[in-house]
């Protein structure tokens, strides 16, 4: 099947606009601006059941609907705060198919009447952002951005702007003080971006994936959408797969295809080794095991193996990787990440770590052990935004999991 | 001074925002592109140009990981040790790569040409080991590579291109739209 956002892959030097535009490229944007009101814009959206690609899975269409009518700033945000462990969909798509997502980002725009986008990209993707920098100047070259779009009167400006170095600015209220020039540290809604965020104004905050799904969209239907994927899950999405297997690299599939089926898609695993558990959605989500391995990759497919899909970042383990070292890994990922901001997630992922570390290293007690779980759960429910329960999820899916790997560790008998 | 130096580019950054305060992150990352790190004066140049009290500088400095408060090696190699990484070796890379330079992680060679660094997930995991020097990745790394990297920088430095900056030349902050 041709890929319908790794289309680089089918298409040499798809950055360039020549290229891009000579394969149906700003049709939408054309079709939108003089045949469609912004209404209907959001309307074909919402009909295509896209949802968020970030990880939440939120209604994209109903999402834009949210924004107040009528005149005023507005502002539409396309969050490349790539940030996640084992996330790397998105710099592929800025390098390679920046002209998709600055035409999703446009079309967003006019549905929702922002006069203005930024792209948040993290400060580390400074280099990899050098084509979508390009692509934005030709665009602007061709009078597909700027003042008076194509004589139709509507004006929008796009700007680049760089983070520092920050996960929790993936989060959108915390990537909205960022770009204000403040901590990127999220506050506790309401107020909703949509009704109070960047400068105080309606803001769409918009995944880079979900936005380069927007043009092919419009191009060919909300039905034509919907035809790919389940029913609550339609389109589809690109997995990022990494850890322990021949190929790691990025996948564009339909979503419901399984867990095994992505194994396989990414040549197995490495070595022959025997697969052990995979993270489904990086850090933030509970770890899975075989008997979850032919559920379908969709927003509901893990309800049933307590755990998500998320941004579809599947980090791989096989048979001998040690589970304590890697929750380990995760925890000391959360508390150098935790904004610092509420308590719950500041202190629990610091003693998190501290316990985990004692643990591994063979110090533990069976009192550690409770510790532990007791302080994922006090966590658990009582922080500002959704970072500080992922936290918890590495910890207290691989105590699920491996119970016996924790014990192990107990009194001496750790790893070195 | 960056203000006078990069005057077109500073002018162009302040025009994409209603408020001044939001071309912070912007104005640090060329100040730490044309000093290397975030020194004190550094932080006051900005603070002036925005009207912002310095010490709010220097909580964002200290917030956000990618800008230095003390000074760096002239190349900063961030190898990434987190969980996809560190599946595929490379924590082992993290052991190679300071025991040939002979430092610990977040130490600086004697001549001051490389300091190390471990750093949270770079988005390049599909292409560990890996690391990023003065924010260039460098993926798909081993013993041999790293130490054609290592011959590759002191050649360059040797010559002194620009190339040698803390961070790559952002495209779009030479342009004012």
């Amino acid at each position: 099947m041709a890929h319908i956002l790794l289309r680089h892959r089918d298409i040499p030097d798809l950055r360039k606009l020549g290229v891009y535009q000579a394969n149906g490229g700003y049709a939408a944007w054309q079709k939108v601006l003089t045949e469609y009101e912004p209404q209907q814009v959001i309307d074909i959206v919402r009909n295509s059941n896209l949802r968020g690609r970030g990880g939440a899975g939120f209604p994209t269409g109903v999402k834009w609907g949210f924004i107040p009518k009528g005149p005023g700033d507005k502002y539409v945000i396309i969050n490349t705060d790539e940030s996640e462990t084992g996330t790397f969909k998105d710099r592929e798509l800025v390098e390679n198919n920046p002209h998709q997502i600055i035409e999703g980002a446009l079309i967003a725009a006019y549905a929702i009447g922002a006069k203005t986008i930024y792209n948040y990209f993290r400060g580390e993707y400074m280099d990899a952002a050098y084509a979508f920098e390009e692509a934005l100047q030709d665009a602007y070259a061709a009078g597909l951005i700027g003042e008076n779009i194509l004589g139709t009167g509507f004006s929008c400006n796009f700007y680049c702007h760089y983070g520092a170095g920050a996960y929790i600015c993936g989060e959108e209220t915390a990537l909205i003080k960022s770009l204000e020039g403040e901590l990127g540290q999220p506050w506790s809604k309401p107020p909703f971006p949509a009704v109070e965020g960047l400068f105080r104004k309606p803001t769409v905050v918009n995944n880079t994936e979900t936005l380069a799904n927007v043009p092919p969209i419009i191009n060919n239907g909300a039905d034509w959408y919907k035809s790919m994927g389940t029913e609550r899950s339609a389109g589809v999405k690109i997995v990022c797969m990494s850890g322990h297997v021949e190929k790691p690299g990025n996948y564009e599939v339909e979503l419901g295809t399984t867990y095994r089926q992505l194994i396989e898609m990414a040549g197995g695993m490495r070595g022959g080794k025997k697969f052990k558990a995979l993270l489904p959605s990086g850090g933030s989500g509970p770890v899975i095991i075989e008997n979850a391995l032919d559920a379908p990759m969709t927003y509901e497919g893990l309800d049933a193996y307590q755990s998500v899909m998320g941004s579809s970042s599947v980090i791989v383990m096989d048979e001998d990787t040690d589970m304590v070292w890697a929750a380990l890994k995760m925890i000391h990922f959360f508390k150098h990440e935790s904004c610092g901001k509420c308590t719950p997630c500041r202190e629990g992922t610091f003693w998190m770590e501290k316990v985990l570390h004692r643990l591994y290293h063979g110090h533990g007690t069976e009192q550690d052990l409770q510790t532990l779980e007791s302080v994922a759960k006090q966590v658990k429910g009582r922080t500002l935004c959704a970072l500080g329960e992922f936290a918890i999820n590495p910890v207290l899916s691989t105590i699920r999991h491996f119970p016996n790997e924790y014990r192990a560790k107990l009194n001496g008998r750790g790893s070195a | 001074m960056i203000k006078e130096k990069y005057a077109k580019e500073i002018e162009g950054i302040l025009a994409r925002f209603p408020t001044k305060k939001s071309a912070a992150l912007p104005l640090m990352h060329l100040a730490q592109r044309e000093y290397g790190y975030m020194s004190k004066e550094a932080m006051q140049e900005v603070a002036a140009i925005l009207d912002l009290d310095p010490t709010h500088i220097l909580s964002l400095a200290g917030f956000y990981s990618l800008y230095y408060e003390e000074p760096q090696g002239k190349y900063v190699l961030e190898i990434c040790n987190d969980l996809a990484c560190a599946l595929r070796g490379a924590d082992d890379f993290v052991e190679m790569a300071t025991a040939k330079l002979g430092i610990p992680v977040d130490g600086t060679t004697e001549d001051g040409m490389f300091t190390i660094k471990t750093v949270m997930c770079l988005g390049a995991c599909d292409r560990a080991p890996m690391l990023q020097c003065n924010l260039k990745f460098e993926e798909h790394l081993d013993e041999t590579k790293f130490e054609a990297l290592l011959a590759r920088l002191r050649a360059e430095a040797e010559t002194g291109g620009e190339e040698t900056a803390v961070a790559p030349k952002i495209a779009s902050y030479a342009v004012k739209k």
